[in-house]
C-alpha cells in the first residue's frame, strides 16, 4: 500500500477498528459468562472441546505454555486456515456467478450480473451449508468422543468440498462425501494434521466412485427448468475435459478457459481466480510457491512431449492438444493452488515439492490424454502423489545426507 | 504369519480328555473373535475383497473354506509324524488341492451359478493363507481331533466376516440382501441412489478396516497384537 493511501484509510480503519473492538467486548463478557460449567470440574465439562472451538475461533487463545520452546508465532492454526478460507474467495464468488451464467446460458437467456450471481448463490449455498454441518458434526463428536479440542482443519476442507463438486450434485451425497472424508480420511489416523491424503479430494474421490452417474456426464449445468424456455439448439453439456478427447479443435477459446466462462465443477473453472488465491496463499506464505509453480510446469512439459510424439497420421488424436490448454481446463489450476499444497499431504522439503508438483503436474496429463474414463486427472494424481510425498521426502533427505557425507 | 498361538505345545495329555472340554471349546471359539483370522491374524484378505459383493457367494465360499481348512488340518494332523519335514509344504498341498478340487467339482454339480460368480476364487482357496497357516501353526502340532476343531474354528471366523462385509456392500451397493429387496422403493423414489463404491473392492477393504477398529476399541487385549 502506498503512503499516501494508507494516509487516507487511518481515520476509517480506526472507526471500523472501533466498532469491531465494541462488538468483540461484548462476545468477549459473553463467552465468559457462560464459560464457567465448560471448564474443567464444571457440569459441561464434556462439551469443553466444543465451546473452546466457538472460543478460541474468535478470540487468540490464552494458552501458555508451560515447558519447552517458548516462541510463539501471531501465525496459529487457525489464523493460517483464515487465509485459505480467504484465498478461496475469488474461486467461491466466481463460481456462484458461472453457476447461474452456466444455466442462463443453457437456456438462452441474458441475465445481468446480479441475476446470474443471485440464481447461483441458492444453489451453491445449500451445498457450503451441507459440507460444513456434516463435516463439523463428525469432528464435533470426535473431539468430545476423544477429548481433544476440535482442530481448524475443518473449515478449510470443509469449503474446499463444495468448490470441487458439480452444482447438481444431491445434498445428502454431499454430507456423505463429508462425513467419508473426515471420518476415514482425517480421524481415524488422529485428527488434523495427520491425514496423509487430501481429505476434500477424498471426499470427492467417494463420491465419484460410488454415484459415478452424479459426478460425471451431462450434469455440470443447473437445468433446473425456466418457465416458457428450452435449451438452446446444440447445448452440450460436455465439459472441455470430455471434449477434447474426442477432437481438441472442439475446445473452448483459451480466454474463456482462463476466465472460466466454461462448464465444470463450481469453483474449478476460472484459472484466473485460482491464480488470485495463489497470490494471497503465496503473500501470506501458506501456500507452498514451489509445488504450484512445479505442477505447471511438469503439466506443460507433458503436454508438449505429448505434442511431439503424437501420431501424425491423426490431426485430431488428443495428444495433438497444445500444451498450455492442459493448463487452462478443468481443475488443472484450482488444484495446483489448493489441493498440491495441502501442507499436510504434501511433500515438505523443498526438493521433494519440486518433484511432488511436477508428478503431479504430469500424471495429470497423462491421466486425461489417455483415460477417457477418468476425465479429471488431477483428482487421482494428487491423491497418488499424497502417498508417495513421503516416500519423495525420504529419498530427498537420504540424498541430501550422502552429498553431506561426502563434503564432509 | 503374524499368529504367535499360545496354545501350541505337545505335552502329553492324558487319555479320557472330554470330546468338547474346556480348553477344545476355546480351540473352536477364538477364532470367530480373539484370534479371528482376517482381523486379527490378517489372513485371507484378498479372497474376502473379492467374493463379498453378495451375500450368498459369501456364505458358500464360507463354507468351502470351512470345509478345507477343518479336514486339511485332521488329515494333516494325522499324518503329521509321518510327514518329512523338508518336503512337508508339498504334501500339505497336495491335501488341500484334493480338498478344493472336491468343493469346486460339488460347486460345479450342484450349484452352478454360484460356481461360476465365485469363479477362480474356489480354485484359489490352494492359496488362502489361513490353510496353509493353520495347517504350519496349529495342525502339524497338535492332535487329530483339536486341529479339527482349529479348522471349523477359523474356517467359521473367516466366514463371519465375510457375510458381514457382504451384508453391508450388498445393502449399499444393492439395496438387497441375498437377493431380496431391503430398501424400499420409496427411498429410490425420493433421490436416494445405490452405492456404487460398495461393488468395488476398496470398500470391502474400508468395511474390513472399520471392523477391526470396532473390534479393537471393544477388546483392548488385541490392541498391538498383529
Amino acid at each position: 500500500m502506498s503512503q499516501k493511501a494508507s494516509i487516507i484509510c487511518v481515520p476509517r480503519l480506526n472507526v471500523l477498528k472501533l466498532i469491531l473492538r465494541i462488538h468483540y467486548a461484548i462476545l468477549q463478557k459473553f463467552l465468559a459468562s457462560i464459560k464457567p460449567p465448560f471448564a474443567k470440574g464444571g457440569k459441561l465439562e464434556k462439551f469443553h472441546p466444543a465451546f473452546d472451538a466457538f472460543e478460541t475461533f474468535l478470540f487468540v487463545p490464552g494458552h501458555t505454555s508451560d515447558h519447552g520452546v517458548h516462541v510463539r508465532d501471531a501465525i496459529d492454526l487457525k489464523r493460517t486456515m483464515m487465509a485459505v478460507i480467504l484465498s478461496l474467495f475469488p474461486p467461491l464468488l466466481f463460481g456462484i456467478w458461472n453457476v447461474g451464467y452456466q444455466h442462463h446460458h443453457a437456456f438462452g437467456m441474458d441475465a445481468s450480473m446480479m441475476d446470474n450471481f443471485m440464481f447461483g448463490l441458492w444453489r451453491v449455498l445449500p451445498i457450503i451449508v451441507v459440507s460444513y454441518v456434516a463435516g463439523l458434526g463428525v469432528e464435533f463428536i470426535f473431539a468430545i468422543w476423544k477429548g481433544h479440542s476440535v482442530n481448524e482443519g475443518y473449515l478449510v476442507t470443509g469449503m474446499l468440498i463444495p468448490l470441487i463438486m458439480p452444482v447438481t450434485v444431491p445434498l445428502w451425497m454431499v454430507a456423505l462425501g463429508a462425513i467419508f472424508c473426515t471420518l476415514i480420511g482425517k480421524e481415524i489416523f488422529g485428527g488434523t494434521g495427520m491425514n496423509f491424503m487430501n481429505p476434500a479430494l477424498l471426499a470427492r474421490v467417494f463420491l465419484f466412485f460410488a454415484f459415478p452417474a452424479f459426478m460425471s456426464g451431462d450434469i455440470w449445468t443447473d437445468l433446473s427448468p425456466e418457465a416458457g424456455r428450452a435449451l438452446v439448439d446444440g447445448w452440450s453439456g460436455a465439459t472441455n475435459l470430455v471434449t477434447f478427447d474426442g477432437n481438441y479443435t472442439h475446445l473452448q477459446s483459451a480466454s474463456d478457459m482462463f476466465f472460466g466462462f466454461e462448464q465444470g465443477s463450481i469453483g474449478e473453472t476460472s484459472v484466473l481466480a485460482c491464480l488470485m488465491g495463489a497470490l494471497i496463499l503465496i503473500i501470506t506464505g501458506v501456500g507452498s510457491w514451489r509445488i504450484m509453480v512445479s505442477v505447471f510446469v511438469g503439466g506443460y512439459l507433458m503436454g508438449l512431449l505429448f505434442n511431439l510424439v503424437a501420431p501424425g497420421s491423426n490431426p485430431l488424436h488428443s495428444m495433438h492438444t497444445p500444451a498450455y490448454y492442459h493448463l487452462l481446463m478443468g481443475g488443472f489450476a484450482f488444484g495446483a493452488v489448493y489441493m498440491a499444497t495441502d501442507p499436510v499431504s504434501g511433500a515438505h522439503t523443498s526438493a521433494g515439492k519440486y518433484i511432488y508438483g511436477f508428478l503431479i503436474g504430469a500424471f495429470t496429463v497423462v491421466l486425461r490424454v489417455f483415460n477417457p474414463a477418468y476425465p479429471e486427472g488431477m483428482m487421482l494424481s494428487i491423491l497418488l502423489m499424497n502417498v508417495f510425498a513421503p516416500l519423495i521426502d525420504q529419498l530427498v533427505l537420504e540424498q541430501h545426507i550422502k552429498t553431506r557425507l561426502k563434503r564432509a | 504369519m503374524s499368529t504367535t498361538d499360545s496354545t501350541v505345545q505337545t505335552a502329553p495329555k492324558p487319555k479320557s480328555e472330554p470330546l468338547f472340554s474346556k480348553k477344545n471349546l476355546r480351540t473352536l471359539r477364538d477364532p470367530l473373535d480373539d484370534n479371528n483370522p482376517i482381523t486379527v491374524q490378517v489372513l485371507g484378505i484378498c479372497s474376502a475383497l473379492a467374493v463379498t459383493v453378495q451375500v450368498k457367494p459369501a456364505i458358500i465360499m464360507a463354507l468351502g473354506v470351512t470345509f478345507v481348512t477343518a479336514f486339511s488340518n485332521l488329515i494333516v494332523s494325522m499324518v503329521r509324524n509321518s510327514i518329512p519335514t523338508r518336503v512337508r509344504i508339498i504334501v500339505q498341498l497336495i491335501i488341500v488341492a484334493l480338498l478344493v478340487t472336491i468343493v469346486d467339482q460339488m460347486l460345479k454339480a450342484f450349484m452352478f451359478d454360484v460356481s461360476k460368480k465365485l469363479s477362480v476364487f474356489v480354485g484359489l482357496i490352494i492359496t488362502n493363507c489361513i490353510v496353509m497357516g493353520r495347517l504350519e501353526a496349529f495342525a502339524m502340532a497338535q492332535k487329530p481331533w483339536r486341529s479339527f476343531l482349529d479348522g471349523i474354528g477359523n474356517g467359521l471366523g473367516y466366514g463371519i466376516i465375510l457375510v458381514v462385509v457382504a451384508v453391508i456392500r450388498e445393502l449399499f451397493g444393492a439395496g438387497k440382501i441375498l437377493g431380496f429387496q431391503i430398501i424400499p422403493q420409496w427411498f429410490y423414489d425420493h433421490g436416494y441412489v445405490n452405492n456404487g463404491l460398495m461393488v468395488l473392492p476398496p470398500a470391502a477393504l474400508f468395511i474390513i478396516g472399520l471392523y477391526i477398529w470396532w473390534q479393537r476399541a471393544r477388546n483392548i487385549k488385541l490392541i498391538n497384537v498383529s
